[in-house]
């Protein structure tokens, strides 16, 4: 096939990302430190997610990748042929069709199922890291279930906005234990993250891996009186018409025109298929 | 005829079998109360297949094994080291450790992980004469609603689980079909 390792790692390093992962599972939510390798791509470029999907591909799977919702974005198309190469196993832009899909900050719209796995790339795992520099004063945190300043931190959202502000990489808790960072999805995402799927979570420069199995309890952080929000731009999708799915906001030209289109390419590509129609979809913009 | 157990028996494309094997030992893991078939090695009596395809796929030269009763025979140590080059130790420093539910005990012995790294804990990998959907009650993450698994034990795994995030992790296995309990899972009896 070629002269690399099935999945491009060692098989030592495989092993040492598995034993991680599986502690991963068992305490859902805690970072478990890793021995990140050097990747074929600079970190930053998703080297945990890679480093995971490595150590979880079996010749057998259709591996999808996704940057922010888009499959033909460089970042999802050259990770997507490493693994062609590498692994040799079969690509797909279908969600569908997928049983390992990695992703770069969105969880797809259709939801994903038993069989599949989604492995995330993570750039700081470390959801106090902001409010407290010091990995042993974190560490320390997590250890003590210390999380109020991390409450501290959305109440200042409020008082100085009046809503929490917080968009993305909305700190959550897991299994009434962990808080954690979901990686930068957007917090309309939030509500996804209680899924039948595996979730497993890759930062290859911060060294750590952490994991949520199927059916595990998952809290956006909030307050009683500022109860979380999954939130849209509130437009319909100006390509297929979805009301329903995360869009991103492109802008037309130097005169303020703008339209909305879903984040989701295979959402909104397979909505376009069925017959679904969006205020511009006529122009020739798809 | 040592030289021949020691030898085979071990993956036969290793970086293939070894995939196949892990997905099998995270969607247990990652689904208490679910069995799956794993197999890849023939491994020495008294180990069963699913429990030397777990030892072949997690251990190496990283990872301390403790050999509990009647698997600590030449025969396995040899298969192990020659297969994984794994250090045996007791079963106090042990990252894996392998036996039957009589032999492992007691549960004391093995490292759960301290409060800022719980994953610095033991896997134990039970042998069992049967491994089925019956039996205490599970739920917890991983588990819609509940399922139910044939433990050898119900006291020392929820004294196990109420140390959590403490506490250590286990695979059952009974010939090739294997299962999960991690610290997470909280057990009632069968009732």
């Amino acid at each position: 096939m070629n002269e690399y390792n099935f999945a491009y790692l060692d098989e030592q390093t495989k092993r040492m990302i598995r034993r991680a992962i599986l502690k991963g599972l068992a305490v859902p939510g805690y970072q478990v430190p890793f021995a990140s390798r050097e990747m074929p791509m600079p970190y930053g470029w998703g080297t945990g997610g890679v480093q995971i999907s490595a150590a979880t591909l079996t010749p057998e799977d259709t591996f999808k990748v996704i940057d922010q919702g888009a499959d033909d974005t460089t970042n999802a198309v050259s990770i997507r042929k490493f693994f062609e190469i590498t692994a040799g196993v079969e690509t797909t832009e279908e969600t569908k069709k997928a049983t390992v899909i990695q992703t770069r900050h969105r969880i797809p719209e259709a939801k994903l199922r038993e069989d599949q796995i989604i492995v995330y790339q993570v750039p700081i795992p470390e959801p106090l890291r902001f409010l407290e520099p010091r990995e042993t004063e974190t560490r320390k945190m997590h250890s003590l279930e210390e999380y109020g300043l991390m409450h501290v931190k959305l109440y200042e959202d409020i008082s100085q906005h009046g809503a929490i502000s917080t968009a993305y990489a909305y700190p959550v808790k897991v299994s009434g234990r962990y808080v954690m960072d979901p990686s930068p999805i957007p917090k309309f995402d939030n509500p996804k993250l209680e899924m039948d799927a595996i979730q497993l979570f890759g930062a290859g420069r911060e060294q750590r891996i952490y994991a949520v199995p199927p059916h595990t309890e998952v809290v956006s952080l909030d307050f009683e009186d500022y109860p979380f929000e999954a939130t849209k731009a509130d437009h319909p999708c100006d390509l297929c018409g979805a009301e329903d799915s995360y869009l991103d906001e492109v802008i037309l030209d130097d005169t303020g025109n703008r339209m909305f289109v879903c984040s989701d390419t295979d959402y909104c590509r397979s909505r376009r298929a069925a017959g679904h129609v969006g205020r511009l979809a006529g122009e020739g913009a798809a | 005829m040592n030289a021949q157990i020691q030898f085979s028996g071990g993956f036969q494309n290793a970086p293939i079998d070894a995939a196949h094997a892990f997905r099998v030992a995270m969607t247990v893991m990652a689904r208490p109360g679910e069995i799956r078939s794993l197999s890849g090695s023939q491994p020495p009596a008294p180990l069963s297949v699913a429990a030397g395809t777990l030892l072949l796929t997690l251990c190496d030269p990283d990872t301390t094994v403790h050999l509990a009763g009647a698997t600590d025979t030449d025969a396995v140590r040899q298969w192990l080291t020659f297969h994984t080059g794994a250090p045996f130790v007791a079963a106090s420093d042990a990252d894996f450790a392998v036996g039957t539910w009589q032999a492992l005990g007691p549960l004391g012995r093995y490292r759960i992980g301290t409060a800022e790294y719980p994953d610095r804990s033991a896997t134990l990998i039970v042998e069992c004469d049967v491994l089925q959907q019956t039996g205490a009650e599970l739920s917890g993450p991983g588990i819609r609603g509940t399922s139910r698994l044939s433990l050898p034990d119900g006291a020392a795994f929820r004294k196990n689980a109420a140390q959590y995030p403490l506490g250590c992790d286990f695979f059952f296995t009974s010939g090739d079909k294997v299962a999960a309990l991690p610290r997470s899972t909280q057990i009632r009896a069968e009732g």
